[in-house]
């Protein structure tokens, strides 16, 4: 079955999969778990410089940005405004008005501050950004943010770095149906069926960080997230057969030797 | 004089442009973003934009994160 691409604000992906540069034991093993996620975004934190230690090396050293398209987020922002700050300075970092835009509202979970994002949303998308809102699995903030003009909208599938796999898939499910943006599925993945599940869920991609960059083998892990997102998606466009509760023969009923 | 640099104070001599201060800091200031008093300053203006006593500057970069 054909299936479209995924595109964001006129720019179309080849791959679903956006994943992040944080938690790598290494900036190679970061960048060869890129090449193997097939991914064509990547996010980055805009951090101070550190002024006592210039010794380290750079991340963009490691990230071919002929290749991979920066997806600056605004994590750690508490306040609509620091958000808006940090999207001012990772523009002029990146030289990109690309924003992954998250305004956190609770230390331990890191759930966003709905009402927060939606203003910051507003204030960004009128100074020109293409704002991608990490969200809750909200139907209803999800609308609101379409409607401030966000170009994505991004809810969560658990906790940030949790693991925990996609916790109210029927959200997931009334998003995508309510949505005239793309629906990426951010924050939760555990393992590859995490994210295979959030594409047969009907969501257009999904970005992950921790599930690739903390795995045993960060590399072999990126393979295996980027088949399940593949896996996902041609189940998903495929049309699955309904559940029943009891079985139906797979094999013809007559000619069964004995009968 | 004194400037409040990435939150702390920051002893230099001055007034001077933030494309000085970025040299002075050995900064590749094509991998950096900079705000001067809590607005960024585009790349183009980092020698027109003069940094003076008192003055807070944030210099940034992009670090790993999801």
């Amino acid at each position: 079955m054909p299936d479209t691409s995924l595109t964001i604000a006129g720019r179309t992906f080849r791959s679903r999969l956006i994943v992040g540069t944080g938690k790598y034991a290494s900036f190679p093993i970061m960048a060869e778990a890129h090449a193997a996620s097939g991914a064509e975004m990547v996010t980055v934190a805009v951090r101070r410089v550190n002024l006592a230690d210039r010794s380290r090396e750079s991340l963009l050293d490691y990230i071919d940005t002929s290749r991979y398209a920066l997806l600056p987020n605004t994590a750690g922002c508490y306040t609509a405004d620091d958000a808006v700050r940090a999207a001012r300075l990772g523009r002029e970092a990146g030289l990109s008005n690309w924003v992954k835009l998250e305004v956190i509202g609770d230390e331990r979970t890191l759930y966003p501050d709905n009402e927060a994002l939606v203003e910051a949303t507003h204030v960004l998308v009128e100074e020109g950004f293409v704002v991608l809102p990490y969200t809750n699995d909200d139907p209803v903030v999800c609308r609101k943010l379409e409607d401030a003009g966000a170009a994505a909208v991004m809810p969560l599938g658990a906790p940030i770095g949790s693991g925990l796999g996609i916790q109210n898939p029927n959200n997931i499910r009334i998003i995508k149906e309510f949505a005239s943006v793309p629906v990426i599925v951010d924050a939760g993945v555990g393992t590859a069926s995490d994210a295979a599940i959030a594409m047969e869920l009907g969501a257009d991609g999904v970005l992950m960080n921790t599930a690739i960059a903390g795995a045993d083998d960060p590399v072999a892990m990126a393979t295996a997230m980027k088949l399940a997102v593949e896996a996902g998606r041609l189940a998903y466009i495929s049309g699955r057969i309904q559940r029943k509760r009891y079985a139906t023969a797979s094999s013809p009923l007559e000619g069964v030797v004995g009968t | 004089m004194t400037i409040q640099l990435n939150g702390e104070a920051f002893e230099t001599t001055g007034p001077l442009s933030v494309g000085r201060l970025l040299a002075q800091l050995a900064i590749d200031p094509r991998r950096v973003a900079v705000e001067h008093n809590r607005l960024v300053v585009k790349k183009a203006a980092y020698n027109s934009t003069v940094v003076a006593a008192g003055d807070e500057v944030e210099v940034v970069n992009f670090v790993g994160g999801g």
